[in-house]
């Protein structure tokens, strides 16, 4: 309580008084922050830690925002997006938070974050140096399907056995012709780890790839974190004559008309009707800002589909 | 917050204890992220000689009841020891390949890198990190770097490494994904030598 009231009045902000500064007590603090230095040194390497109970249920984010709280502080001004949109529950519930345990700044413009907790998507604007992305993660264990074992996957990690898993891809290709996985697909970091990506659409595993920022990777319930440095080499796994290929959609986006972003599918009655919105909120609110107009976009555009600028935050 | 104890004057730690460490964190965070960049910590402790403030910070950041740690003949002094046990909690181990972190005050003193901890093949994230405190982070003997967290290379000019400690530093890196990890302080400064980095003179 004491650390907490005076941290209180240095960050000079209104912090839920009950809490020490960032919710987790210095010594969860601490244990984590080993391990994220643990976890930079080995990029790729999952690194156990003491997940502690968070305010809400395993599966809601709680790897990824133990390992913002530990890193966090006063001067950081903190993102969170869910499936790439700023404005869902588990986004808002997160960035909420945030604001009311460590009195931080909180925002949806990529560009002004310093912070960046993200569940299952890489953001479409590019990140920088100065930038950290913090990915939630629900199965860290690439290998788990295919090895229930915990001491066995460890093995396989320790000694560079990697074959099952180009023997699934395979088989994937042997029954229908390439490989099907289209999210969580495993990647390669520096040359030595097999590693989850997270259910990131395989479309941004390329993005991982000599990425500028520190991308942090935390597991709540499966109580691992893991790490990729900037500028480290990141590879799908694929064969010489099956390579790797990200998904291509022939619409663009209905609400800016982007055509190099992930789009979602969303169903807009019962008759059949559908559109293609990007799954970046903000990325796509930037861009009809900016003046860029979708064949969907104007009056008749849905009610949930206006630009994430517009949207009131509540935090 | 100073005292005495043992009939010797205690140091404080961090002015705030928990936005210090903090800050500290992401000090030696962005160091080890991008090994070859000289980071100055923003926030630091005072330190008892002959501890720089910045590997102070490291410890107070990073030690408590759960981290062994090894300290060399220089820097096993009343007033590290008291400062240590009193602000980190740490027990102090004389054997450095039980050490979660060591500090090498005096690089002369330093044991060679094997006589620390790789970690073993099931986890290796178990080895020792050693704080090394060197002369100099910005002039000295010219290193360059290569490996994750750079993007083409990076040049280190730092004076005070210990004999031999490139060949020492290979074999390290011939043990990955184990290996010893290293921080190497001056004065204010931090600079990041995880084991994935490849060195050459």
């Amino acid at each position: 309580m004491t650390e907490a009231g005076r941290s209180t009045a240095t960050a000079g902000r209104s912090v839920g008084e009950a809490y020490n500064f960032a919710y987790l007590d210095e010594q969860t603090k601490r244990m984590i922050r080993r391990c994220i230095l643990k976890a930079v040194a080995v990029p790729g390497y999952q690194v156990p830690f003491g997940s502690r109970e968070m305010p809400l249920p395993y599966g809601w984010g709680t790897g990824g925002i133990q390992v913002t709280a530990s890193i966090i502080g006063p001067d950081d001004t903190l993102k969170v997006i869910d499936q790439g949109a700023d404005d869902t529950t588990n986004a808002v519930s997160i960035r909420r938070f945030f604001a009311r345990v460590a009195g931080i700044e909180t925002t949806d413009r990529t560009a002004e974050a310093t912070v960046i907790q993200t569940r299952h998507r890489i953001p479409e604007h590019p990140m920088r140096e100065d930038q950290i992305l913090v990915l939630q993660v629900p199965k860290p264990e690439p290998m788990r399907y295919l090895e229930p074992r915990e001491l066995e996957c460890r093995k396989i990690h320790g000694f560079s056995e990697y074959g099952l898993m180009h023997v699934q891809l395979y088989e994937d290709i042997a029954k229908f012709g390439e490989i099907t996985t289209t999210y969580d697909y495993p990647v390669m970091v520096n040359r030595r780890h097999l590693m989850s990506p997270t259910p990131i659409p395989k479309f941004d595993n390329p993005k991982m790839h000599r990425f500028p920022a520190l991308q942090l990777f935390g597991a709540g319930r499966e109580k691992r974190i893991y790490a990729i440095p900037p500028y480290t080499e990141v590879k799908s796994l694929d064969f010489d004559d099956h390579p790797f290929e990200v998904q291509t959609w022939d619409e663009c986006c209905a609400l800016c008309g982007a055509e190099d972003s992930f789009l979602d599918e969303v169903i807009t009655d019962d008759e059949g009707g559908k559109m293609f919105v990007c799954s970046d909120s903000h990325y796509c609110g930037e861009r009809r800002a900016a003046g860029h107009v979708g064949p969907m976009e104007g009056e008749d555009a849905p009610s949930f589909a206006r630009p994430a600028d517009q949207e009131a935050d509540g935090s | 917050m100073s005292g005495t104890v043992g009939g010797h004057d205690l140091a404080p730690g961090f002015a705030d204890p928990v936005l210090g460490s903090q800050s500290a964190f992401r000090g030696v965070l962005e160091a080890m992220s991008r090994p070859g960049r000289v980071v100055t910590l923003s926030t630091l402790p005072t330190a008892p000689a002959p501890l720089d403030p910045a590997t102070a910070a490291l410890a107070l950041t990073l030690m408590d009841f759960d981290t062994p740690l090894w300290l060399d003949d220089a820097a096993t002094t009343d007033s590290v020891t008291d400062y240590l046990k009193f602000h980190c909690g740490c027990p102090v181990t004389g054997e450095p390949d039980t050490a979660r972190f060591a500090i090498v005050a005096d690089a002369a003193l330093m044991p060679p890198l094997d006589a620390f901890d790789p970690g073993n093949d099931l986890y290796p994230d178990q080895s020792t990190t050693v704080i090394l405190q060197m002369k100099s982070l910005a002039e000295g003997p010219r290193l360059r770097l290569t490996g994750p967290g750079i993007e083409r290379d990076a040049i280190a000019t730092v004076d005070g490494l210990p004999a031999g400690f490139l060949d020492q530093w290979a074999a390290n890196r011939t043990l990955y994904p184990l290996g010893v990890d290293m921080i190497l302080t001056c004065d204010e400064a931090v600079l990041g030598l995880p084991r994935s980095i490849e060195l050459e003179g």
